[in-house]
């Protein structure tokens, strides 16, 4: 057996009980490895459960700086009997599988072509610990021990964010650290220290940071000047309203009289929540609400209403897997079309895809500019990959000299000055109208709104001519909107190619990877990453300057694609699709898999075979 | 369609304090057909907001959908006025609320947009304590779908179709007791002299004020076998007592007999003086509330006028201590924390 030897290149997956208090350790170990300057990519992937179930943390180690799932485990780190027999026969042959040997390993999921390393942590914890709770979540943190001398992590580097973590709380410093002490020690003395995989210091990680893209989005929302934010529990959005509540209850405390400047309210229901933020956004305050597929179906009523009415709208939604109820703890990209064409009649909404933490920030705050100066919805879409798992990612900052952009309102001043007020009368001839904040003036500037139709001053009308009227400007606008959205990025591959990949979201990692396989092979390809709906005209030209095009994407109909041949009329014949749609984030093999086969032809199958086809997303 | 009314007014029309006439707060002539009781109401909050000498622009006027929606069209023209989706009007106020504490919040509903589309927000809001007035306009019937009956239709009560009303009923005074509104009354279309003065009393009042006022559909639920109708009500109603609402800046020139009034101070120095027909009868407790409108339902009476008022009603913005100043008044300044403090959470991050 030829057992896998690398330094710094690997994946590693830790099988949990759910309820453990394992998350907290594995981040431990993760954080361990990013600061020793080596780029990480942990993932959660939980049951939709509080105890009990089976749950996984998966994390890559790239020097490279690959941060997306590359598919394949190297080490698996067992202490679930639950999973242990799908755990163990995931590991890559030449792999390593570490469990709790307290109780022997069942024969029949022996398997030769890996190596096998038992812990016994179960008989370690009953010696030192008497509390069952302890026994518990010490466990967690003597297998991060024992992996800090298996795999020569810089054991001072784990003392020293254990003592970060616990600032100030001495009683759990030591024990912490003692139980760290306790595996490393373990390990050291019976098991062969280090194995194949090895981490060493690298200088690869920089400036970057380790942030989940809710708190990102919650800290944009808060830097973006969001005064309400109205919300109903949801997973995995739920910790965006907590990071904007965590850092508003820091900074937005009024100093002379202790009262808050903002206002948090957690609805009855995803309708009242949505309905709340456009109701402060009509009376002038920057507001928002963060949801997920269950949720952005019930507030597409709403969003019909903030798109027809004109009301900047902020919502961010962080996808999961759907339809229904779907997989509530796992990533989907699957809210494009539901989201794009959100609501009843002909309606079309601004979206923004971030990629990273960073962009879920600078996303976050430029949604209410947007939202206000276009005077619509502005739908971010991020999703449980992005929004729910520490990403590394650029740093944030902010331009101390950036004023808010609140769009087009009319003031008092002018007001009384007579400047001639109609709520839809396009006076600048770029389709979008002036709008007043309630109480501004005694007798001009107010105005009814509606979801009705009416004509350019407000007032009800069911004149056709007026319908239209104002159904043909707000197409205009929307054919504006593609200027002030953020412009797509696109990779040139440095080679004559006429393929090309288009990726939005969380795909690009996984992305940037598999065109480095391929490219290995000798077949390149340039990208293009789409940030926004509607889409810029570069997206147009870029496809067109390709014959075949593969849109990579994380839901099972191809829904950028849909979209991407909705909007720009492009045949089957450019634009392929690489899906994945498991619940679980695309990985760079997944997707170099799938493009070779469409490159080979092996796409081209008679259809009873088609119908038989198992999963295009089949992860490897 | 909406029309709007001449401007020409009389020359010596009385002012109030602020030296506008009452047609200031009047809207577009009404589409509603004629004789319909939400006119009547339109009209006793227009009264209602010229006596109390209130800025027009500093009312905010929201509503659902249905004919009890479509009324802030008809009433207060120089105010800012949202007619939302169906059902949802009190989370759109809830937001409008948030944003800028220092305005007035009118909203209007029916009994369809309550107490089925709405029925989930409308318990909400009531238990949050929202500032504001909601006005039920109350017909028992869906009118623009032709008649169909509503939640708040009695059991047996039949509208011009004839078909008795199979269900349960509720009582929307009863339920924004149990939520937690902190100010209750019904009223009918057709008594003003109760109406108006509930009106300001509910203006007046800082939290949830619920006004739930009996409208007669002329069209579709005015017939003898419907206990919505002008006739039935007419003759069922009992009320609680009578009301004087007096404002903080009006001498009080009234002579009260002594003993025969309560008088209540709101939270803005106005006063209201309670006549009470019944002694047994408390508002200020909720027990006492739930009990007479009980005993009122199973005489097969309605009971109107003032029903609960909670004195010391904490509103939303107090329990959630927001600032003082309008949220929507805040500008960068206020609001963004600077890029220093992304480089110390940058640096935690790390």
């Amino acid at each position: 057996m030829k057992s896998i030897e690398s330094v710094n290149d690997f994946v590693i997956k830790f099988a949990n009980v759910n309820g453990t208090g394992s998350a907290s350790a594995n981040s431990l170990f993760a954080k361990a490895i990013f600061r020793m300057g080596v780029p990480v990519s942990p993932k959660n992937i939980f049951p939709s459960n509080i105890q009990g179930l089976p749950t996984w943390y998966e994390v890559r180690v790239s020097d490279k700086g690959y941060l997306g799932r590359r598919g394949g485990v190297d080490i698996a780190l067992s202490v679930n009997p639950q999973s242990m027999a799908d755990d163990i026969r995931e590991v890559e042959p030449g792999g390593y599988f570490i469990y709790d040997n307290t109780k022997p390993l069942d024969l029949r999921q022996h398997r030769n072509d890996i190596s096998i390393i038992g812990l016994p942590l179960t008989r370690i914890c009953n010696k030192e610990y008497d509390d069952p709770r302890q026994r518990q979540l010490f466990k967690n943190v003597i297998y991060v021990g024992a992996l800090a001398a298996l795999l020569d992590i810089d054991f001072k580097v784990l003392t020293g964010l254990v003592e970060d973590q616990f600032k100030g709380k001495k009683n759990l410093v030591l024990p912490n650290i003692h139980a760290l002490e306790l595996g490393h020690q373990y390990a050291r003395a019976n098991v062969e220290c280090p194995i194949g995989i090895r981490v060493e210091h690298s200088d690869m990680v920089g400036d970057k940071i380790l942030l989940d893209g809710n708190e990102a989005l919650g800290l944009g929302a808060l830097y973006g000047g969001a005064t309400v934010a109205a919300w109903y529990p949801i997973t995995p959005s739920t910790s965006v309203v907590d990071a904007f509540e965590k850092y508003a209850k820091r900074v937005r405390i009024d100093p002379g009289t202790g009262r808050r400047n903002y206002a948090i309210v957690q609805g009855e229901d995803e309708l009242a929540a949505i309905g709340m933020a456009i109701g402060a956004s009509w009376n002038g305050s920057r507001a928002f609400t963060a949801t997920s597929g269950p949720g952005v179906s019930l507030m597409s009523e709403f969003l019909g209403l903030a798109y027809f009415a004109e009301i900047p709208t902020v919502l961010f939604n962080v996808q999961r897997a759907g339809p229904s109820t779907g997989m509530p703890t796992r990533t989907q990209q699957s809210d494009v079309l539901a989201c794009a064409y959100a609501s009843h009649g002909d309606t079309k909404q601004v979206l923004l895809f971030p990629s990273t933490p960073k962009e879920c920030f600078d996303f976050g705050a430029q949604a209410f500019d947007l939202a206000e100066r276009l005077q619509t919805p502005i739908i971010l879409m991020s999703d449980l990959d992005l929004g729910m798992n520490d990403n590394m990612s650029e740093p944030l900052s902010w331009d101390d000299e950036r004023k808010y952009d609140r769009g087009k309102v009319m003031t008092e001043e002018e007001l009384e000055a007579g400047t001639e007020f109609g709520r839809y009368l396009d006076v600048d001839g770029d389709a979008i109208c002036y709008r007043t904040y309630p109480g501004t003036h005694p007798t001009r500037g107010s105005f009814f709104t509606r979801g009705t139709s009416r004509n350019e001053y407000a007032v009800y009308s069911e004149n056709g001519e007026d319908y239209e009227a104002n159904m043909l400007r707000l197409l205009r606008k929307w054919d504006t909107i593609n200027e002030h959205v953020p412009a797509p990025v696109t990779v040139d591959c440095g080679h004559e190619t006429d393929t090309a990949v288009l990726y939005f979201g969380t795909s690009e990692e996984s992305s940037r990877e598999a065109l480095d396989y391929l490219a290995e092979e000798g077949i390149f390809m340039n990208a293009m990453r789409v940030r926004a709906f509607p889409f810029n005209s570069e997206v147009q030209q870029f496809i067109e300057s390709h014959v075949q095009v593969f849109v990579i994407e994380q839901n099972r109909d191809a829904q950028l694609r849909t979209l991407l041949m909705a909007e720009f009329e492009f045949g089957p014949d450019i634009l392929k699709s690489v899906l994945c749609f498991d619940g679980t984030p695309i990985s760079a093999r997944n997707i170099r898999k799938q493009i070779k086969k469409h490159l080979n032809g092996d796409n081209v199958l008679p259809l009873h075979r088609k119908a038989s086809l198992s999963g295009v997303g089949e992860t490897l | 369609m909406s029309y709007q009314l001449p401007k020409f007014r009389h020359p010596e029309l009385p002012v109030n304090d602020l030296g506008y006439t009452k047609a200031d707060y009047e809207g577009a002539i009404s589409t509603l057909c004629a004789g319909c009781g939400h006119d009547s109401i339109s009209g006793a909050i227009v009264r209602a907001c010229h006596e109390l000498s209130i800025e027009p622009h500093k009312i905010a006027k929201l509503s659902g959908i249905g004919c009890s929606s479509k009324t802030p069209t008809y009433f207060l023209g120089n105010s800012h006025g949202f007619n939302s989706v169906h059902g949802r009007m009190p989370s759109v106020v809830t937001g409008a609320a948030l944003a800028n504490r220092d305005l007035l919040y009118m909203g209007v509903s029916g009994d369809g947009d309550t107490a089925s589309i709405g029925m989930g927000q409308f318990a909400h809001v009531a238990r949050r304590n929202l500032n504001m007035v909601y006005i039920i306009m109350n017909n028992g019937c869906y009118g623009l779908t032709k008649g169909q009956d509503s939640a708040t239709a009695d059991r047996g009560s039949a509208s011009k179709k004839g078909d008795p009303n199979l269900y349960s009923s509720i009582d929307l005074c009863g339920t924004a007791l149990q939520m937690g509104a902190t100010f209750i009354g019904r009223s009918f279309s057709g008594d003003k002299e109760q109406l108006v003065p509930l009106i300001k009393a509910a203006m007046s009042h800082r939290g949830f004020a619920l006004i739930d006022v009996i409208s007669p559909c002329v069209t579709f639920n005015n017939n003898l076998a419907s206990t919505k109708s002008y006739e039935f009500v007419r003759e069922h109603s009992e009320a609680t007592g009578t009301i004087d609402f007096v404002p903080m800046h009006k001498e009080i020139t009234t002579e009260y007999e002594p003993g025969s009034s309560h008088e209540v101070t709101l939270h803005d120095g106005s006063s209201i003086h309670l006549y009470k027909v019944d002694d047994s009868f408390d508002p200020f407790s909720r027990r006492s509330a739930m009990g007479a409108l009980e005993e009122h339902r199973n005489e097969g009476n309605i009971l109107t006028g003032l029903i609960y008022m909670n004195k010391d009603s904490r509103d939303l913005h107090e329990v959630i201590e927001t600032s003082q100043r309008p949220l929507n008044e805040l500008e960068e300044v206020d609001l963004c924390p600077g890029n220093k403090m992304l480089v110390n959470i940058n640096a935690s991050l790390r």
